[in-house]
């Protein structure tokens, strides 16, 4: 019998964004605000501690949890947050918060959930709850709204039902972010109606203009949430690949039991680099945050000066504003003739149409060429 | 961190942007920036505005110099009146007062090191208060204000990713 991909799997289609990176790919002079990773090197300090780990032969295995000190550390850093995680039982270090967010929907997902997402949101979690044997309920959100997730639109999505409820805020692709008081409004409807919710939470270092709120300190969320988070935005480590999930004991029990059958454990080096990165990049993390803010304002700013429509996104490192029609012939064009790369928002679900996520996790020199050029091609759509 | 600080830092990491782009980052009209500029500069926070140079790349010699001073002080002559005759020569780039084993340490250029060395024992070492001094050639430049001239950390990520 020849290998044929499992029915959930055979569902998924390829990702949209990969057409864009073949195009992309095919010049050589072309300017990407399609990068969904930060444009700076990870902090010496840690590139460093992770250089020693393997010069003094530190490449075994770690506990499957994580190295202790690290989710000490990492127990201390999100009390920033108002978070309060027992290191030896509430945390799972793993590889990049891609994994965490796989192994909360593998273990929390039983079969025929339903699992709502907000959508415009990151490419993974549909296919995730589809690989996990989920039903994905799309709530969309829109500019209008700024791109928060509100009980109205909860409801009128048919939320109420949902078993599980997947939020990420500050948002890829948006650049939205939520504040107290909208977050609350939804811990309200998920206790309400009884869902468990899992917070993407990668970008929480990366909230301008105001403090990110977590969803897991609103009144009765604790026990009903994972919280993840990782050091690839925050402290430019993606490749390093390390994340982590917070939680209460029992649900991060089960987590580290699917965990410890896949992963093992999570790459060793970096959770080296992880507890310097924790111990002595906090100014380092503090400095990308103000850069990445000036460009935020400087996008912002210029999308006004141009005409094209765009909410005030105050977290990640992406503007997302609208184009005007087709956004995916708008991207191709763009890219064709003036060879700037942006995502078309549709790619990202139900009310990213019309819109193209623009990353600014560029430096300012190729920001203000790029913003030219889509300048320049948005006065020759006219 | 108010406008007025965050307008430093910026100019700090890049100096040469237009009054309408420093505008557009820290969101304030041009107007605030350049009343701002102003303002930094009348009050001598801002003291000037210069490019940072590697040199290696110019076909022009031109040679630089730490030099160690140590002095003597007595009752008419502290350390401003020492640096207050030194600071006026133009061959002299810095000069600032350190902790450690030596008093003051400058930094000197010239077109070549005898115009260098010249210039520390006919200029510098006869400056009565003047001691000692230990003149460091520089070799070479690998970071300068911040800026790194090795280019160590080239981009590599894909052109698109999720």
């Amino acid at each position: 019998m020849t290998l044929q991909p499992n029915d959930r799997v055979a569902g998924v289609p390829e990702s949209g964004i990969r057409k864009f990176f073949q195009l992309a790919e095919e010049r050589d002079d072309v300017i990407s605000l399609g990068v969904g990773e930060p444009d700076f090197s990870t902090p010496w300090a840690a590139r460093s501690a992770a250089i020693h780990s393997l010069e003094a032969g530190r490449t075994s295995y770690t506990s499957n949890r994580g190295m202790a000190e690290l989710r000490e550390l990492i127990s201390g850093y999100t009390k920033r947050w108002g978070h309060e995680y027992d290191p030896d039982t509430e945390i799972l270090v793993t590889t990049g918060a891609s994994e965490a967010v796989d192994l909360a929907l593998r273990t929390f997902i039983s079969a025929g959930d339903t699992v709502a997402i907000h959508e415009p949101n990151y490419i993974s979690y549909r296919p995730g709850i589809q690989f996990a044997g989920g039903e994905p309920l799309a709530v969309p959100t829109s500019a209008d709204k700024d791109f928060v997730l509100t009980p109205e639109a909860l409801a009128a999505a048919g939320a109420d039902e949902a078993d599980l409820l997947v939020l990420c805020y500050p948002n890829n692709p948006t650049g939205a972010v939520m504040s107290a008081a909208e977050i609350s409004a939804v811990a309200d409807f998920c206790v309400d109606n009884d869902i468990s919710v899992i917070a993407d939470e990668i970008y929480a270092a990366l909230t301008y203009d105001g403090e990110h709120t977590s969803i897991a300190t609103m009144p009765g969320m604790r026990e009903r949430t994972v919280v993840i988070n990782g050091f690839s935005k925050a402290y430019a480590m993606t490749g390093l690949r390390l994340g982590y999930a917070l939680g209460p004991a029992q649900a991060v029990e089960s987590l580290n039991r699917v965990h410890q059958y896949t992963m093992l454990s999570a790459p060793t080096t970096a959770q080296y680099a992880a507890i310097e990165a924790l111990r002595s990049c906090g100014d380092a993390v503090t400095e990308m945050a103000t850069e990445y803010n000036r460009r935020r304002r400087f996008v912002l700013s210029r999308f006004e000066e141009m005409g094209l429509d765009c909410f005030t996104a105050r977290g990640a490192f992406y503007a997302f504003p609208e184009c005007g029609g087709d956004d995916e012939a708008f991207a191709e064009e763009l890219l064709k003739q003036q060879g700037v790369a942006v995502v078309p928002g549709s790619v990202f679900g139900a009310g990213g149409e019309g819109h193209l996520r623009v990353s600014y996790a560029t430096s300012m020199r190729e920001l203000k060429t790029a913003m030219n050029r889509i300048e320049t091609f948005h006065r020759s759509q006219k | 961190m108010d406008t007025k600080r965050e307008l430093l830092s910026l100019l700090s990491t890049d100096a040469r942007e237009s009054t309408e782009d420093i505008a557009r980052q820290l969101a304030v009209e041009t107007e605030t920036i350049e009343q701002l500029l102003d303002e930094l500069e009348s009050e001598g926070t801002v003291r000037g505005y210069q490019a940072v140079v590697d040199w290696d790349n110019v076909d022009d010699q031109r040679v630089s110099a730490f030099v160690e001073l140590n002095v003597e002080l007595d009752r008419e002559t502290g350390y401003e009146q020492i640096a207050d005759r030194i600071a006026r020569f133009s061959e002299v780039e810095s000069l600032r007062l350190v902790s450690g084993d030596y008093d003051f340490a400058i930094e000197v250029t010239g077109d070549s090191m005898q115009d260098v060395s010249r210039f520390i024992s006919n200029q510098i070492a006869p400056i009565p208060e003047i001691t000692q001094t230990v003149t460091h050639f520089i070799m070479q430049t690998y970071k300068e204000a911040g800026i790194d001239f090795g280019d160590r950390d080239d981009d590599d990520r894909l052109s698109v990713s999720p």
